[in-house]
Parts: structure tokens; C-alpha cells; sequence
């Protein structure tokens, strides 16, 4: 318990003071996941339109994939980039490993499936009632796709909330391809982690309260602009 | 573009086995009012959709007196619950002009038009899913005939509407056709058929019973099973 007023007393004084290592850290959080989120929803948001669409051979099965990779190990996608990303792997050349840009790109893998699969159940239903009206419409696959995302928008900010819970909160993947560097990779999930290992257990909860408030206003500032809830509309 | 006649030999749709509709003999002129009656079930609005095209028939032919692609481009369609696009008012009207590349602001313009002519011009910015269900039926009008359609498929569209609204869907409807769109619209509403009908198509168990003008066929229908459909006894 003496841990816990700890950690909001150290978080309460980070905030106050405005510490300059959690400012940068914080930046540097938002900056990878909304980079992260915004490749992510631009594959996804077209990719579950059009799988709500098109009938194909293999439909089924692109979805029941597609559900499965939600499930997606972080770390394990960590190591994939890693691979690919390191000296000897085939993107060696471009230097990224331990850069915010590898994280990046671990982050959009893995919130792609999850952004792509929220997205496509609420799409599918949109879909449902839209089918004959567009089809009688004579509109085409690619209409059909703009309609669903544009009618469909404020549900699919649901299914990109999801993707930026998924990516804040992420710390396999970005340790294993950030490497925690003070001052070039290090965010919020991986300096949480650092401290823990340090023993340093107020630090630790002081940047997990930070980064639960930063999750909640930035889901909060998302709905407020979006007008969720506003009176009919949709 | 000449789309008539329309021309449908031994068409059928059938689903899962059983045979929804057809096989359906019939040759529809390009003038009037094609009225489509007959009990629930008897596959009135699988007829509609098929002769529209959004239903796929599994055999037989239908035949316009020009291409398919380009007759499509000529027909719109009203459906029994009105699709109520997720926009405002103005913006479902100005929809299917904007897929045919029209500007935004033209597709407005024309949109609030059509809008003000069906009784909606003072609400263009209200939600669609806000409308009542006549007003839901009148968006639905105007959608489908702002892109002033040669052929308007209606599929029973004043169902659950009540006699002013009805009555305002219908003066809509006779402007239409007075315009020159050739009306083909199934109801249970025996007043209404006998109002807007030039022709009545009589359908039971998926298959053209009788097919006469409106005249003909309320002055005394051909088959029993017509006569007493008229007659307000159960037809199956």
C-alpha cells in the first residue's frame, strides 16, 4: 500500500514539476503509437470495408485469420522484426533496428489484426443494411468501400481506440526492437519496465499512473472530437 | 434510351431448393403503372427485386431493349423499409448523384430540390435516422428519383404509413409517372391499386396468375383465386 501512495505522490510531482525526462519519454510514446495507429488504420479501415464487400474464395477463411492475429504474441513479433530489421536480415541496409521507426512498424503489425477485426464487425453490419440499397445505386466495389467507411466512421473510431489501447500499452515488441535507449527509444511501457527492474517500484507505478492517465485523455479528447454521443448522430 | 420493352422468359429464383419465383412469362410495355398483387409470401417483392436486378435468377432470361449496364443506369429502386443512409437528409438525397460524379455543391442543389418538391426542405440537416416513417418514405422517394429514373421499382412503400402519408406518397408518385417514369410497385393496399394502376399483375405461389389492364381486372378478374383475392378471402 505504501508503494501505491508512493506511486501517486512520485506521478502527482512528475506531472507538477513537469519533469523533463517524462516529458520527452511521454512525447516519445504518442509519437510512436499515433504514428503507429495512424499506418495501422490506414491498412485496416480499407482492408475490413472490403472484406465485408467482396465475396471471395477463402473470405472465410481471410476473417477467421484475420481474428486469429489478434492474438498476435507481442514479443514474438518483436523477434520477427528484429530479424528482418538486423544487420544480416534483408531490411539490414536501412539501419532501423533500435530506432523509433522499428517500433513503429512492430506496433502497426501487431495492431492491424485487432484495429482490421473491430472494425470489420461493425462494417459487416453496415453492410447488411446498406447491400441492396447500393447495389441498386449501381455503386461500385470501390463507392461501396467509401460509403462503409464514411457512414461507418464513428463506430470504426471504436476499433481504432482499441488499436491505441493495444500500442500504448505495448512493451515486448518495442524492447526487443527499441532496445530502451535513454534518449532515442525509450517510452513510457519500457521505462515502467526499467524501473521495476531497478526496484525502483514508485518510479515504476508513478509512469504507469502517467501513462493511464495519457491513455484516458487521449480516449476521452478522441470520443469529444469524434461526438460519439451526440444526439443522433452516427 | 429506349429500355422497353422488358422481357422475361421462364424466369426463376429459387433459394436453398425451393422456387421463391417464376418461372415468369411476362412483357412489360414502356408506359403506366404495372401494379404487383397478391398474398403475403406470394413473392411480390422477389419479382420486384428481380426485375431490378439485385436479386440473381437462376434461370431463364430477362431482357431489356437495351444493354443490362445501361439499363441499370435508368432504374432505381423503393424499398419496403426505407435504407436510411447514416447522413443528414440532403446528403442521402444528394448520394446517387454524387456517384455519378456530379460536384458536391450540384449534387446539393439538386438534392434540396428534390427535397423541397417531396416536403423536406425544411429539415435538409436533420439526421435521416432522426425522420419519421412517412418522412423516412419521402427521402427514400426523392433519393431514388433525383437521378430522374426511366423505370422506379417500388416494393410496397406505403406499408405502416398512415392515410395522409400515404396520400402525399402517392401524389408523388402520380407526378412521377406524369413526369414519364414508368411506375412497376407492388401493394396490399386494394385502393391504392385501384387508384395508380394501369395494369395489375396478380402473383401467387412465385407465378403470374393474371397479368391485365386495371380496368379489366377489377371489373372481373380472369382466375378464382384473383376473384377471390378481391374478394378479401385467404388466397394460398
Amino acid at each position: 500500500m505504501n508503494d501505491l501512495w508512493a506511486g501517486l505522490s512520485q506521478a502527482f510531482l512528475l506531472l507538477v514539476t513537469l519533469d523533463a525526462d517524462l516529458v520527452e519519454i511521454t512525447l516519445r510514446s504518442l509519437r510512436v503509437t499515433l504514428s503507429a495507429l495512424a499506418i495501422a488504420c490506414a491498412i485496416a479501415l480499407p482492408l475490413a470495408a472490403f472484406l465485408a464487400v467482396r465475396r471471395f474464395r477463402m473470405r472465410r477463411a481471410a476473417i477467421a485469420v484475420l481474428n486469429a492475429l489478434m492474438g498476435l504474441p507481442p514479443v514474438v513479433v518483436g523477434l520477427v522484426v528484429y530479424v528482418f530489421l538486423s544487420r544480416s536480415g534483408p531490411f539490414g541496409v536501412f539501419g532501423l533496428l533500435f530506432t523509433p521507426t522499428a517500433m513503429i512498424i512492430a506496433q502497426v503489425i501487431i495492431v492491424v489484426p485487432l484495429v482490421a477485426s473491430v472494425a470489420h464487425q461493425s462494417l459487416r453490419e453496415l453492410w447488411s443494411d446498406y447491400h441492396d440499397l447500393l447495389i441498386s445505386m449501381n455503386a461500385t466495389q470501390f463507392q461501396r468501400v467509401q460509403a462503409l467507411l464514411w457512414d461507418g466512421r464513428r463506430a470504426l473510431l471504436t476499433a481504432a481506440l482499441a488499436g491505441f489501447g493495444r500500442a500504448i500499452g505495448e512493451v515486448g515488441a518495442i524492447m526487443v526492437v527499441g532496445g530502451n535507449i535513454d534518449h532515442a527509444t525509450r517510452v513510457l511501457t519500457t521505462a515502467i519496465a526499467l524501473e521495476t527492474g531497478k526496484g525502483d517500484f514508485a518510479m515504476a507505478l508513478g509512469l504507469g499512473f502517467v501513462l493511464i492517465a495519457l491513455a484516458v485523455a487521449v480516449n476521452l479528447a478522441i470520443h469529444w472530437l469524434g461526438r460519439t454521443e451526440s444526439e443522433g448522430r452516427w | 434510351m429506349q429500355l422497353f420493352p422488358l422481357v422475361a422468359q421462364g424466369a426463376q429464383v429459387r433459394r436453398r431448393g425451393k422456387v421463391l419465383v417464376g418461372p415468369v412469362d411476362l412483357s412489360l410495355r414502356g408506359q403506366g403503372t404495372s401494379i404487383i398483387i397478391g398474398p403475403n409470401g406470394a413473392g411480390k417483392t422477389t419479382l420486384l427485386k428481380m426485375l431490378h436486378g439485385i436479386v440473381r435468377m437462376n434461370g431463364g432470361s430477362l431482357d431489356w431493349a437495351c444493354p443490362l449496364e445501361e439499363a441499370q443506369k435508368h432504374q432505381a429502386f423503393v424499398f419496403q423499409t426505407p435504407v436510411m443512409m447514416r447522413r443528414s437528409v440532403i446528403e442521402n438525397i444528394a448520394y446517387p448523384l454524387r456517384l455519378t460524379g456530379l460536384s458536391r455543391r450540384q449534387a446539393r442543389a439538386q438534392a434540396a430540390d428534390w427535397a423541397a418538391r417531396v416536403g423536406l426542405g425544411e429539415i435538409l440537416e436533420r439526421q435521416a435516422t432522426m425522420l419519421s416513417g412517412g418522412e423516412r418514405q419521402k427521402l427514400a422517394l426523392a433519393r431514388a428519383l433525383v437521378r430522374e429514373p426511366q423505370v422506379l421499382f417500388l416494393d410496397e412503400p406505403c406499408a405502416a404509413l398512415d392515410g395522409r402519408a400515404t396520400r402525399e406518397i402517392e401524389e408523388i408518385l402520380v407526378h412521377a409517372a406524369g413526369s414519364g417514369t414508368r411506375l412497376i410497385m407492388s401493394t396490399h393496399n386494394m385502393g391504392q391499386a385501384r387508384r395508380l394502376a394501369d395494369e395489375v399483375i396478380f402473383v401467387l405461389q412465385g407465378r403470374i396468375h393474371e397479368f391485365s389492364p386495371a380496368a379489366e381486372f377489377f371489373a372481373g378478374p380472369e382466375t378464382a383465386q384473383a376473384r377471390a383475392f378481391l374478394n378479401g378471402d385467404i388466397v394460398e
